[in-house]
């Protein structure tokens, strides 16, 4: 009664067929991957050091290191998260725990949506047009890093809104029966169990902003200064930027340079990811419903 | 506190789900709500803490009156909410420590001091007969706690606002049968000092704990009596005759 027949045979073997070839898909991705990194250790290793880190270019920028570049992308992403994080983090509460149904949160879901699908060259212009001439702020730091926030809004907004309905309704239906306002209820409640989700899209968020180049190439980055930046209306270097600058346009550059600034600017962006995972497996282990 | 309904209608959208009730809860009884799905009852309970204007598409007319107020004069609805406590089918333990679980209505309510919270703590998990299975662990995740455990969590979380009128809805059907009588002891006990409005798909537990039942069916308040009375046949009308002999449900 249970002998294998015909079809139980082929069965079988298509299911092997079918997880071979999936398992080989899966490990095609790795090998792009594996590449990048392998040739970037390979050819830019030997230039890494802490002096690498910590001294400035020299000799038109074919010598030294990328301190100022370092220091720029570190301002850039923090002024840049100072302003999409509150606004980001608030627009989410709003359209999670208030927002209606009706026209107004269908269009504010469809703007966020297309904001996210902009071609960041896209991005650059309007940070040019609306920063940097119509506010005034010139080419600087904040003109950069409010093109960069309004960039990876999206970002933000929509990893705080899926955190906050990961969190049950039934614990919203009893504080409101309590006599708790929304305020009340996502103050002790929601936000609370939040956090970890928020934080991987800040932590995701900022992986993005660190490796942009076309945003802040016209609104506030410059191919080189020779001093560091003292406010956010000063001009900056960063990383991205100064790895298109010496891998296009400077003359004489030696051949690990470039691949040393690239390791050092994919460095910064998987430890910002190691970060997020390890966050979120932490919290994912402290069950708490 | 007593309750009053006058020709209380309920809809979600168009679609009317209670229409034409009209029934009163005297103080200081336990008042039962009966009837298959679907009957509206539900919709009745939470008419009654205003919960229609938190819910999209809930609307109601018809007067309610909660301790001889129209609850459409209430300004602040969170003060009427806080006057009542409310019981879910669904036991929804915070994912808060137990004590900051039933601490959580005297916070919203202004009370900050351990001083001054510690005590209501206290007498709410005993009256919600879970004290004992927890004073040794306050600090403990609420949501973590046992259903039963978590369904009188609940109940102290409702205590603790001091309420006057206490609603339940289907309480016992995600919770294990000692848990359920331990819960029918603390609302027979309850019953001296506060109003309590029991909707239950479990007729049985009608007869053990009211002393008034209400039937409902599809939308209308089929009749309204004296428990022991109808249970023993003397109904006004068929249908609760139908129902309470198991003939449909």
């Amino acid at each position: 009664m249970f002998k294998a027949t015909q079809l139980n045979h082929r069965n079988r073997q298509v299911e092997s067929l079918a997880k071979v070839l999936l398992l080989l898909v899966t490990v095609v991705l790795i090998v792009p991957v594996v590449t990048i990194l392998g040739v970037l250790l390979m050819r830019g290793a030997p230039l890494l050091s802490i002096e690498f880190l910590t001294t400035a270019p020299t000799n038109g920028m074919t010598e030294g290191g990328i301190f100022p570049a370092l220091i720029g992308t570190i301002w850039l992403v923090a002024v840049a998260l100072l302003v999409s994080v509150p606004v980001g983090v608030g627009a989410a509460i709003y359209l999670s725990e208030y927002a209606p149904d009706n026209w107004l949160t269908r269009i504010i879901n469809l703007a966020i949506i297309n904001l996210a699908g902009v071609p960041s060259i896209v991005h650059a212009l309007f940070g040019v047009g609306a920063f940097v001439l119509f506010l005034g702020f010139g080419t600087s730091i904040l003109a950069a890093s409010l093109t960069l926030a309004v960039m990876t809004l999206p970002v933000v907004i929509v990893s705080t809104r899926e955190a906050l309905q990961a969190v049950p309704q039934a614990f919203r239906e009893a504080c409101w029966n309590m006599g708790a306002t929304r305020w009340q209820t996502i103050r002790s409640v929601v936000l609370p169990n939040s956090i970890s989700g928020i934080l991987t899209g800040v932590i995701l968020e900022v992986s993005r902003t660190a490796g942009e180049t076309a945003p802040i190439m016209f609104t506030g980055a410059a191919f080189f200064l020779p001093f560091l930046p003292e406010s956010v209306y000063d001009q900056t270097m960063a990383m991205s930027l100064h790895l298109f600058v010496i891998s296009t346009q400077v003359p004489g550059v030696p051949e690990a340079l470039p691949y040393a600034v690239a390791l050092v600017l994919i460095g910064m962006v998987l430890v910002m990811n190691a970060a997020s995972i390890a966050v979120r497996t932490y919290l994912r282990g402290k069950k708490k419903w | 506190m007593e309750v009053v309904a006058r020709d209380l209608s309920v809809r979600y959208g168009r679609k009317v789900v209670l229409s034409g009730v009209n029934l009163g809860v005297r103080e200081r009884e336990i008042f039962a709500i009966i009837g298959p799905a679907n009957s509206g009852k539900t919709s009745f309970l939470r008419v009654l803490n205003r919960m229609d204007e938190l819910t999209t598409g809930m609307s109601y007319s018809g007067q309610v009156e909660i301790g001889g107020r129209d609850v459409r004069t209430w300004r602040n609805l969170y003060a009427l909410r806080r006057r009542i406590g409310v019981v879910f089918p669904l036991p929804v333990g915070l994912p808060l420590s137990v004590y900051d679980n039933v601490a959580l209505a005297p916070r919203l309510a202004g009370i900050t001091r351990r001083a001054d919270l510690d005590p209501i703590v206290e007498r709410s998990l005993r009256r919600a007969a879970l004290w004992d299975e927890v004073k040794d662990r306050l600090s403990a995740l609420g949501s973590l706690l046992s259903g039963g455990q978590q369904q009188r969590l609940t109940i102290a979380r409702a205590l603790s606002q001091e309420p006057k009128l206490l609603l339940l809805d289907e309480f016992s059907i995600a919770v294990d049968p000692v848990t359920t009588m331990r819960i029918e002891d603390v609302l027979k006990e309850l019953r001296s000092e506060l109003t309590i409005i029991l909707v239950t798909n479990l007729v049985q537990q009608a007869q053990r704990l009211a002393q008034r039942t209400a039937f409902f069916l599809t939308g209308e308040c089929v009749e309204i009596g004296d428990t022991e009375p109808m249970f023993s046949g003397q109904v006004e009308d068929e249908r609760t005759r139908d129902y309470l002999g198991g003939r449909f449900g």
